[in-house]
């Protein structure tokens, strides 16, 4: 048996197999982002700092048919996410068709706009899971993370999740400004009845990259974590299942993203562009093709923006000539890109990168600079905003 | 979840809402669809957990299997099973 784990980062780690085939691979899920909107504002946001507006949004039937295209290519599981995707009121038509083509489906959700009657139709719908995000365990301070004053609900939405009979994966994104919280974040999953706890890491590319000198942990909170997650994952076999993966910046080699572009797994914006990472528009000299304009299937094979970094003969040294390079993929590539501004470097969390200094320099001052003001995600702003809870009586534009 | 499940040969396993076993046409494999995972099963586990279904005990698999496979010391059944079904339930992926 092997298991595959599709992370929510978008790392894929094959577990026990490796699978080294430069054939074209049959792809593992999708991830459906319905929409940019959302009535949080986190400061790691991992959607694109130019977030789409509602009027360009895709419609249902494209959706659908996006959807049914998957299933035909292979594809096992669907994500929903967004932004917030119970913004969109087809959600659970959406649920319902991707069930009854017999995808795996899974929501991802900051829980704040649900009610006890829209989970119920997601329910039966078919929705095989839910993901609710936390920001911290402490109310204010996970109020001041997501820019929006919601905690209570997000705890009262786990809640109705697990009464009306879905499985709950809490999703917490940890960095410097919460870890001494992860015992406590541990102790709510259990509480909450999660299945399992995603202990995540901020990824340095967009909105988190303007907002790393506040994020960046230093290595004691580290260290500190990993004995924590330790000690919980003995304590709570078989009552909660904990995900966590020491950040790769304070390793020495990179992880597999995504596990190997274009490879196990694509992305749907609420545009519907498709690409090979949610991430991977911050490689602006890429250009993606559209779900409306073309099959899911030829753009899996075709798209120039697939077939960019697929495999291994794009890269340079020293990953070309290393034994890794078809272990860790020469790492993230919107990492690479971010921090060095050149697409094809070996990414800097490896140790044999020639640019490792633009992350050591960073790490060597955490703890001693002072923490800054975040900038808060938000659309069509070009301007940081600082300042706490913006936003905080806006409800979503939807 | 609420305590640590430890299989033994009188157990009835099930898969849970959030597990899904399904044959996949592409891969020619059976899988299960689990929270941001996939099992690929080798031959062995799907042959087992094809006859996991909620009703039959772990020992009435392991016969079912015995049958099967002629030959086989019932033993060496029996512990793949268990183990192969234990790995799961681990996981919170096989309930009963
Ligand atoms: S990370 Fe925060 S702001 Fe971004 S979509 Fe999720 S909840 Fe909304
Ligand atoms: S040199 Fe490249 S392939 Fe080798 S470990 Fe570093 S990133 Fe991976």
């Amino acid at each position: 048996m092997s298991e595959l784990e599709i992370k929510q980062n978008n790392t894929i780690e094959v577990k026990s197999k490796t699978l080294v085939k430069e054939k074209l691979q049959i792809p593992y899920a999708v991830l459906c982002e319905l929409t940019h909107r959302c009535p949080l504002s986190c400061p790691y946001c991992s959607n694109p700092v130019e977030l789409e507006m509602k009027s360009k949004e895709i419609d249902t039937e494209t959706w659908k048919r996006a959807l049914s295209e998957a299933v035909k290519i292979g594809i096992l599981q669907a994500h929903f996410s967004g932004g917030e995707p119970t913004a969109r009121k087809d959600l659970e038509e959406l649920i319902q068709h991707a069930c009854s083509i017999g995808l795996y489906t899974n929501l991802i959700t900051s829980g704040v706009l649900i009610t006890e009657e829209r989970l119920k139709k997601f329910y039966d719908a078919g929705l095989d899971h839910v993901q609710v995000s936390i920001q911290d365990t402490d109310p204010e301070n996970s109020e001041k993370i997501a820019g929006y004053k919601g905690h209570a609900k997000k705890l009262h939405t786990c809640g109705l999740i697990r009464k009306v009979g879905l499985p709950l994966t809490v999703n917490a994104v940890m960095h410097r400004q919460n870890l001494h919280n992860l015992k406590s974040m541990i102790d709510l999953a259990v509480e909450l009845d999660a299945e399992r706890l995603e202990v995540a890491q901020v990824q340095y590319y967009g909105w988190a990259l303007k907002n790393q000198t506040a994020f960046l942990p230093t290595k004691e909170q580290l260290d500190n974590a990993t004995e924590i997650v330790e000690e919980a994952r003995v304590r709570l076999k078989g009552i909660l299942a904990i995900d966590y993966v020491v950040p790769d910046y304070y390793a020495k080699r990179p992880k597999s993203c995504m596990g190997g572009w274009g490879r196990q797994f694509l992305n749907i914006t609420p545009a519907g562009k498709v690409l090979p990472c949610h991430a991977a528009e911050s490689l602006n000299f890429l250009e993606f093709d559209n779900i409306k304009d073309k099959p899911l299937s030829w753009i899996w094979e075709n798209s120039d923006a697939f077939n960019r970094f697929r495999g291994t003969s794009w890269m340079p040294e020293p990953c070309q000539s290393c034994d890794r390079k078809e272990i860790d993929w020469g790492g993230c590539r919107c990492q690479a890109f971010a921090l060095t501004g050149n697409e094809n470097a070996t990414d800097p969390t490896c140790e044999f990168s020639p640019y490792r200094n633009v992350l050591d320099e960073p790490l060597s001052n955490v703890g001693k600079e002072e923490i800054p003001e975040f900038i808060y995600r938000k659309i069509n702003v070009r301007k940081p905003l600082n300042g706490i809870g913006h936003n905080s009586n806006k409800s979503p534009k939807s | 979840m609420t305590e640590l499940l430890t299989l033994n040969e009188e157990c009835i396993p099930k898969l849970p809402r959030h597990a899904k076993l399904r044959f996949d046409e592409a891969r020619k494999k059976w899988i299960i669809n689990a929270p941001e995972r996939v099992f690929e099963l080798d031959e062995i586990a799907s042959e087992i957990i094809q006859l996991v279904n909620g009703e039959s005990s772990i020992s009435v698999i392991i016969d079912a299997l015995c049958d099967k496979f002629e030959g086989a010391p019932r033993e060496v059944i029996s512990k793949d099973t268990l183990s192969m079904l234990q790995s799961l339930a681990d996981k919170g992926f096989v309930i009963i």
